[in-house]
């Protein structure tokens, strides 16, 4: 099955943290994954946990650049959500899992355990950055993720000029690849 | 400060941001440098974790405005709690539980009744026969200690309570007494009173709990002897609607009853019984059930508290056989059973007359 052109934009868009691209696949598929967890055990905040979760698979294979999407978005998604709910339930111990099926799926084993290692760095970073507290975390935060330069780093933060905020940047720096390296020592 | 520098200069470099020369100068720099270069690989790899760290925090925050926009606009929304309430909600959740809790429930309660059926029967039919019986004698010995029995003569020494009684009526002239083995039951001693109230000390020489039946002896210089019985113990059953009527003593003189037989069996099926219709009271325990012959049917023993007008006798023929068994147990008595009656064509009132002589109240002190 080939996707069209449309759905290609969307991944495009998704790829890129667009805005509207997020919205359009967000809105297409979001009652889909609702019904289905709603309907197999799980509540409203399940739902929105999965089908985000989801959103994260399908974005960080959007990014990586020999990925291509054999089938819809939708059913695409849909396998993903299944999956990860039902590891969900037999982690829960609630079941023996079984769920009902509302739409066909396809393989995602092998984007699910790229993801699982993804996300299990991410948690590492998370912790780390939640160690070092503030105002470090927001500090590295405006730098890396948020990419502000040295001067917006320094007049919103209250330094009173760029060296001692790249000083004060250099000391959490340090901080933060102790913590992280120290626990990616230990996960892996 | 200069790890300060050092690390801002891998950073550019890695970022791209040096110039050529610098760029030249850095990469001399790290071949000849294994500690530099280690820092960069390092420092490589932590970039990239961040990078990847920094997507997926702004991409989280994306879906979760998104979802917000969306709620807000109406594209989305909660599985309406309206048309799926509570209940269907915690249905839904735990239909498996439930399914699983309630073929437990049927397959228990499935056993439970199997077991019940398969043991009911026998058993059931006993224990209510057992409690009726119980009932009964309860209500004879509540109503007997209610009684003031103050005709008391010399024989019963002043002070001895008597603690409830019943009736009885001679089955042999020398003094044989029948009565009902409940009346007796727990007995210290055992007096019986004639129709002129006149006492008599009684032995218990025979009792048959199960046919709820008892012999007794009169053991008393008082007692004459009564040369010929006016009544017999009819071998034979009783037809259905036979009138029959009973003497006996629910108060202290002697009282008469009419009725006709209702039943050829006793509570619950019971053969051994039948069930007349006529007015029974405490004390009627022991008493005989006569047919218009003048022949006795039954000694009365019970009557239902649940319902109206069913009162039980046990057959006469249970007589016969109770007799047999103390013959056969103890060779000292010579009890000789009358069958036939010599009042047959007599008015009832000349019946009455005449049997009245051989009906005794029982009199019993409890054991202590």
């Amino acid at each position: 099955m080939s996707t069209s052109a449309k759905e290609q934009d969307l991944l495009k868009g998704l790829a890129n943290n667009d805005k509207t691209a997020i919205e359009t696949i967000y809105a297409d598929n979001y009652s889909l994954i609702q019904h289905f967890i709603v309907n197999n055990n799980g509540n409203e905040d399940d739902a929105r946990d999965i089908f985000q979760e989801s959103l994260i698979v399908l974005y960080e294979n959007a990014r990586s650049p020999e990925f291509s999407l054999n089938c819809q978005i939708r059913t695409y998604i849909y396998s993903v959500a299944r999956r990860l709910w039902l590891k969900k339930l037999q982690y829960a111990r609630r079941f023996e899992a079984q769920v009902e099926n509302l739409e066909e799926t396809v393989p995602v084993e092998e984007d699910l355990g790229i993801h699982e290692k993804m996300s299990r760095q991410y948690g590492i970073m998370r912790g780390a950055m939640g160690k070092i507290g503030e105002p470090c975390k927001s500090l590295l935060e405006a730098f890396y993720v948020h990419h502000k330069n040295m001067n917006e780093i320094a007049s919103f933060f209250g330094y009173t000029n760029a060296d001692n905020a790249k000083n004060q940047k250099y000391k959490c720096l340090m901080r933060l690849k102790k913590l992280f390296f120290a626990q990616y020592k230990n996960g892996n | 400060m200069d790890q300060l520098l050092l690390l801002e200069s891998v950073e550019r470099y890695l970022r791209n941001e040096m110039n050529a020369e610098e760029k030249k100068n850095f990469e001399e720099l790290r071949k000849s440098n294994p500690e530099l270069d280690q820092l960069v690989v390092e420092h490589h790899f932590f970039l990239e974790e961040m990078d990847r760290y920094g997507e997926i925090k702004r991409f989280k925050a994306n879906l979760y405005d998104t979802h917000h926009t969306l709620k807000e606009k109406g594209d989305i929304k909660d599985i309406d709690p309206a048309s799926q309430g509570k209940l269907v909600r915690l249905w839904t959740k735990y239909r498996r539980v439930v399914a699983v809790a309630a073929s437990i429930a049927g397959i228990t309660a499935l056993v439970i009744s199997g077991i019940v059926t398969a043991v009911t029967p026998k058993a059931s039919i006993q224990d209510i026969e057992k409690l009726r019986r119980i009932v009964s004698s309860l209500e004879q010995k509540t109503n007997h200690q209610g009684k003031e029995l103050n005709d008391v003569k010399k024989k019963i020494e002043p002070g001895t309570s008597i603690k409830f009684g019943g009736s009885s009526f001679l089955v042999d002239g020398k003094g044989y007494l029948i009565t009902s083995a409940h009346v007796v039951q727990n007995a210290a001693q055992v007096f019986v009173q004639n129709v002129k109230g006149q006492d008599f000390r009684a032995e218990i020489v025979y009792t048959d709990a199960l046919r709820d039946l008892a012999v007794l002896q009169i053991k008393d210089a008082d007692f004459k002897a009564v040369q010929t019985l006016p009544y017999g113990i009819r071998k034979s059953s009783t037809e259905l609607a036979e009138p029959i009527f009973t003497l006996g003593y629910p108060k202290d003189e002697i009282v008469y009853g009419e009725g006709y037989l209702s039943a050829k069996s006793g509570l619950q099926g019971d053969t051994m019984a039948c069930q007349i219709s006529i007015t029974a009271n405490p004390g009627n325990s022991g008493g005989p059930v006569l047919n218009k012959n003048g022949e006795v049917i039954g000694i009365l023993n019970a009557r239902q508290t649940t319902a109206e007008g069913f009162v039980f006798a046990i057959k006469s023929q249970n007589i016969l056989r109770v007799v047999d068994e103390l013959k056969k147990k103890d060779t000292a008595h010579h009890i000789r059973l009358h069958t036939s009656s010599s009042i047959k064509n007599l008015e009832r009132v000349q019946q009455v007359k005449s049997i009245e002589n051989c009906i005794y109240m029982v009199k019993v002190v409890e054991n202590k």
